[in-house]
């Protein structure tokens, strides 16, 4: 794996808050088709690294790439654009749209209505929502339906399926387990194997280290804004990764 | 087991459908309801022309109420807009009466005027736009703030005055073809004319004639039809729910929501305009009281329509059936004789039945959600 090129690299990445060191030399690649977990305790330096990466912070040193193009300095929309999508906890979707108004939301089709009007075509807007979710073998019973009426899995399906559509190369997800119950869980980790099989990669940020044992093909542990650990998911398991975390293993 | 059981679930779920269908509908069966009750208790008011007379005095606060619509769909309110009416009506008569005696035509100085009263009307809603845009103030503040300069601006153009009148004969003669007027009349031993009534009625076939299409009805019936169609099936209405559903979900969508929330105002502010203009039409004079009242009820019509106060719900529809509730009503129990101030009551109450129903339906769909 590693003698391919990756999709995305940062290379030696720092960033400060005042006197506050938040990254520390940060090197992190994600290469194509594979699940990166980032892990770390709270203010371990993952969200600022994230947010570097989506074009939210922008860091004092170092250099990020991605698909051989240097993003560094480029803007939130602009990274977007380039198909490195974040989905945030609270997944940004208009609940009170349905799911095709909420996959097009902000560049929705339109058609003629008698021949100068232009009006929304939700057909046309439902009909490719509901191929991009059968792609991602989603299946929600009415596509009609708003979101409020969905489950906490089926909304995040709806917000993946969103970015896919729009030509996402990379995805980011944010504690994409952690609102939800047990059942939902299983459904929003399936979601991202089915990605890893479209040779879509994922980076899964997160607290449950059963979830990331799981799915990730690869753990970062970052500590105190440091990249402590990289490890294969052969190499990983629960007890090792929380010894990273804690910082037990610089102790011994 | 399960023979007995399946029954009771079925029957729980059409009991479900049921209650979830008169959730949705109930304003429109208590706006047939309370015809049927008037018409029944109420001599006269079944007839072509109380019913034209109500449509026409229901058009005043349905124009507000489309504006006041969009407004609420974004979760925010307009509480100005009734000053704005008057506004515009007291700009508008002024430069129709300060033109005709001039020496303008009549239809020249009538047709300044409406183009000057709209235009007015869109100074209140950009100042509220930009204040809810673009410096963040609160929807409710801003707009009161507004509430009470456009209220001092209206009555300062009129040295205090609750009426501009005096506008020349001939003026309020053309104001009246428009703002009295029907696209068709009805005289039951004469017939129909178009346009204009038929001529020479004795004065017995004048209490029998009746107005099938009065112009202030079909204009506004227009301007619902437009504003509804921009709300339901063009891309600026469906930002327009997506804002009242979630701003940040617009805002990571790539919408310009500042903008959008500050043309809302603007159209909000302009259709108080058309409302104003369509004072000076039916009065023959303009006011700056002319829609003091009537915003209130705007929002008791927007709000009895199903509109969400807290924004992302809503449709135009809800609000006309609203208006024309409120405006049966009035009409309804000064036939009855009953004191007109009831009716602030009535209203009063309805308003409280369509939070609750909403409430209960919003209940109804979460409890679905979880099943």
């Amino acid at each position: 794996m590693n003698s391919q090129i990756p999709i995305l690299q940062a290379r030696q990445v720092s960033k400060f808050f005042g006197g506050l060191t938040a990254l520390d030399k940060v090197d992190f690649e994600v290469y194509p088709g594979e699940v990166v977990a980032l892990l770390g305790d709270n203010g371990a330096g993952k969200s600022t690294l994230i947010k570097c990466v989506s074009g939210v912070y922008r860091p004092e040193h170092g250099e990020i790439v991605f698909n051989g193009q240097t993003i560094t300095y480029h803007s939130p929309a602009a990274i977007r654009d380039l198909g490195i999508e974040t989905i945030y906890q609270d997944l940004a979707l208009a609940e009170n749209l349905d799911v095709g108004g909420n996959v097009f939301l902000g560049k929705e089709k339109k058609r003629r209505f008698l021949g100068l009007l232009r009006v929304l075509d939700d057909d046309y807007m439902r009909g490719e929502a509901k191929k991009v979710l059968e792609r991602l073998d989603i299946h929600i019973p009415s596509l009609k339906q708003k979101l409020v009426n969905l489950s906490g899995g089926q909304r995040q399906a709806v917000a993946i399926a969103r970015a896919l559509y729009w030509n996402a190369k990379l995805l980011i997800m944010d504690e994409p387990t952690a609102a939800l119950g047990v059942p939902e869980q299983r459904k929003v980790l399936g979601l991202v194997k089915s990605l890893r099989e479209h040779n879509i990669p994922v980076i899964i940020i997160s607290h449950t280290m059963q979830d990331v044992l799981e799915v990730a093909d690869r753990m970062v542990v970052m500590r105190r804004g440091r990249v402590v650990a990289n490890l294969p998911r052969s190499e990983a398991d629960a007890e090792v990764l929380v010894k990273h975390i804690v910082g037990a293993t610089e102790a011994a | 087991m399960t023979t007995t059981t399946i029954p009771i679930r079925r029957s729980a779920e059409t009991r479900d459908q049921i209650i979830n269908i008169l959730a949705r509908t109930w304003s429109l069966v208590f706006l047939l309801g309370m015809i049927i009750f008037f018409s029944a208790t109420g001599p006269g008011f079944l007839t072509v022309r109380n019913i034209s007379n109500i449509l026409v005095s229901s058009t005043l606060v349905m124009l507000m109420s489309i504006g006041q619509t969009y407004v609420i769909i974004t979760a925010g309110i307009d509480l100005s807009l009734g000053w704005t009416v008057g506004l515009a009506s007291v700009v508008g008569a002024t430069t129709m009466r300060n033109l005709a005696n001039g020496g303008m035509e009549p239809v020249s100085a009538i047709g300044i005027g409406v183009i000057a009263g709209l235009a007015v009307s869109l100074i209140p809603g950009l100042v509220n736009g930009v204040l809810v845009a673009k410096i963040k103030v609160p929807p409710f503040i801003a707009t009161l703030g507004m509430f009470g300069v456009i209220r001092g601006a209206a009555f300062l153009l009129t040295d205090g005055q609750n009426v501009v009148g005096n506008l020349p004969s001939v003026v309020r003669d053309s104001l009246r073809v428009v703002g009295n007027g029907s696209l068709l009349f009805y005289v039951p031993d004469a017939g129909f004319t178009w346009f204009s009534q038929p001529p020479d009625l004795s004065a017995e076939q004048l209490r029998t004639l009746q107005k099938l299409a009065p112009y202030p009805v079909l204009i506004v019936a227009a301007v619902v039809i437009i504003f509804a169609f921009i709300l339901g099936r063009t891309q600026f209405g469906r930002h327009t729910y997506a804002i009242g559903g979630s701003k940040d979900a617009a805002l990571r969508a790539g919408i310009n929501v500042d903008r959008h929330l500050l043309l809302i105002y603007v159209l909000a502010a302009f259709t108080a305009g058309i409302a104003g203009v369509m004072h000076i039409f039916r009065f023959t004079a303009g006011s700056p009281l002319a829609g003091e009242q009537a915003l209130l009820d705007s929002v008791a019509a927007v709000v009895i329509g199903g509109t969400n106060l807290f924004g992302g719900e809503g449709r135009l529809s809800g609000s006309v059936i609203g208006a024309l509730i409120i405006a049966v009503l009035q009409t309804g129990l000064v036939i009855l004789a009953v004191d007109a101030l009831w009716q602030f009551v009535v209203v009063g109450i309805i308003i409280i039945i369509a939070v609750l129903v909403n409430q209960f339906q919003a209940y109804l769909e979460r409890q679905k959600a979880h099943e």
